[in-house]
């Protein structure tokens, strides 16, 4: 009794930092998705340009781990003159590293649309750009969106990194607790809790917006 | 001149050279089937003429543009012509009409009414006003090529190219779309088809072509071609497809 009467004590602290979590990983999503949307054309219709180093900036950010990254743009980037608040260096680091894995996402995405698609938009006289647009892209946003999904709910766990850094979020108001009470079990649990209960809803809003959109007589 | 002129084509993918020198000419109105062996180079051919495929050598012209040279823009001669694919090809996620609107908004950016009248005029050309809030899934194969047909018809094409336009098709759904193009076909428009609907040919070809290895065999109207063609490449094809149409042979 005592233990979920403590819990309940200390969540609305916790929750103050709820707000600084959702914030880290909306806009950090926010930047790797809009990354992301640029690369995939451009892999696409500027292969030969484009191509080497958008695979090369995608291995580099998927093979290094997150937190490497986050402490290199945080700590290493301003000795190039480089200085990030520990916000905007969290979005940034988690955004960056987001795109990486969102350009292969929507590069799986993009493959499973048949060439055929392409070729009838052509033949209507439509031009690369219109293609994207209308036929390439709603499609290809449509197969992306149960990874995009588990993206989005990747990134609200990873954004706990950020505490490490000084972001008061989630995590680091936990941090605090403990180091005030004591009671590393009890507050983890409930950090851990509030994290859960986050991520639940937002898988499971995004699947009703995944339904809402799906393609009409698409089996699968 | 000829309202459509091929002179010796050359085209393939990579070092697999599809044809081999094709030349053809087509007159305005002159409705050409073409029929031939898979791999002969029918679809490229179709390809070739707007340019889906790249040719390798040889010239096209059409309506006096030659569409093979590099200053044209492929994409006017694109808007003037109508191609129907075996797999229909519409967009899955738009609704029938938007389907046949998006060509007519975007690429040839007409006004909404506008757009919306050739869009609605062209669905019941095919019979599909009904369904055209459906979504392409929803339809059988048989509406949807002839939401497709709709879709090429609503740009006013002054040709039309049909690249087996029935060969995906359950056999009872074939009639429906080639009722259709016989429509289609008495209303003057210039067509190419690859079809191997040889009763379809018959009644609406003017000329039929023979195609093997990339080239030209024979050609000549549907009488001759159909029930006496002069080359034996020609006769051993036409025995191949229409041995699987009778029940038993004589």
């Amino acid at each position: 009794m005592d233990f979920i009467f403590f819990i309940v004590k200390i969540l609305p602290f916790l929750l103050q930092g709820l707000w600084m979590t959702v914030y880290v990983s909306f806009l950090s999503f926010l930047l790797g998705f809009s990354l992301a949307i640029i690369m995939t054309p451009l892999r696409t219709f500027a292969k030969d340009l484009a191509g080497p180093p958008i695979t090369t900036y995608v291995e580099l950010f998927r093979g290094t781990p997150v937190l490497v990254q986050l402490l290199f743009i945080y700590f290493g980037l301003p000795s190039l003159g480089i200085k990030l608040d520990p916000v905007t260096a969290g979005i940034v680091a988690l955004g960056l590293n987001s795109a990486a894995y969102q350009a292969e996402i929507f590069r799986s995405a993009l493959k499973a649309i048949p060439d055929e698609q392409i070729l009838a938009a052509e033949s209507l006289g439509m031009s690369n750009a219109q293609i994207y647009k209308y036929v390439i892209l709603p499609q290809t946003l449509r197969v992306a969106t149960p990874s995009l999904i588990n993206e989005i709910v990747a990134l609200i766990k990873e954004s706990s990194l950020v505490s490490i850094i000084g972001v008061v979020e989630l995590t680091r108001r936990g941090e605090y607790l403990v180091a005030i009470t004591f009671k590393p079990l009890e507050v983890y649990m409930a950090v851990a809790l509030v994290y859960f209960i986050v991520c639940y809803t937002t898988s499971r809003l995004a699947r009703v917006v995944e339904k809402k959109y799906k393609i009409p007589g698409y089996k699968g | 001149m000829a309202f459509l002129k091929v002179e010796k084509l050359v085209a393939g993918y990579g070092k697999n050279i599809v044809l081999r020198g094709i030349s053809l000419n087509v007159q305005e109105g002159e409705k050409v089937v073409i029929i031939g062996p898979s791999g002969s180079g029918k679809s490229t051919l179709l390809k070739c003429i707007v340019r889906l495929v790249e040719p390798i050598s040889g010239k096209i012209f059409l309506g006096g543009l030659e569409v093979t040279s590099k200053n044209v823009d492929i994409r006017k001669v694109r808007q003037m012509t109508g191609f129907v694919f075996q797999n229909y090809n519409l967009f899955p996620h738009m609704t029938v009409l938007k389907n046949v609107l998006l060509p007519l908004l975007v690429v040839k950016k007409l006004p909404k009414e506008l757009a919306y009248k050739k869009a609605i005029s062209a669905l019941e050309k095919v019979g599909m006003l009904e369904f055209k809030d459906a979504y392409p899934l929803q339809l059988s194969g048989g509406q949807q090529q002839r939401v497709a047909i709709a879709r090429a018809l609503a740009l006013d094409p002054t040709l039309m190219l049909l690249d087996e336009p029935t060969s995906a098709l359950d056999p009872e759904l074939v009639d429906e779309v080639l009722d259709i193009l016989r429509e289609i076909a008495k209303q003057g428009m210039t067509l190419l088809i690859v079809t191997h609907e040889l009763d379809f040919a018959e009644d609406v070809a003017d000329r039929i072509v023979f195609i093997e290895d990339g080239k030209i065999v024979e050609e000549g109207g549907p009488e001759e071609m159909l029930y006496d063609p002069e080359k034996e490449r020609t006769k051993a094809f036409l025995r191949r497809i229409l041995r699987k149409r009778l029940v038993k042979p004589a």
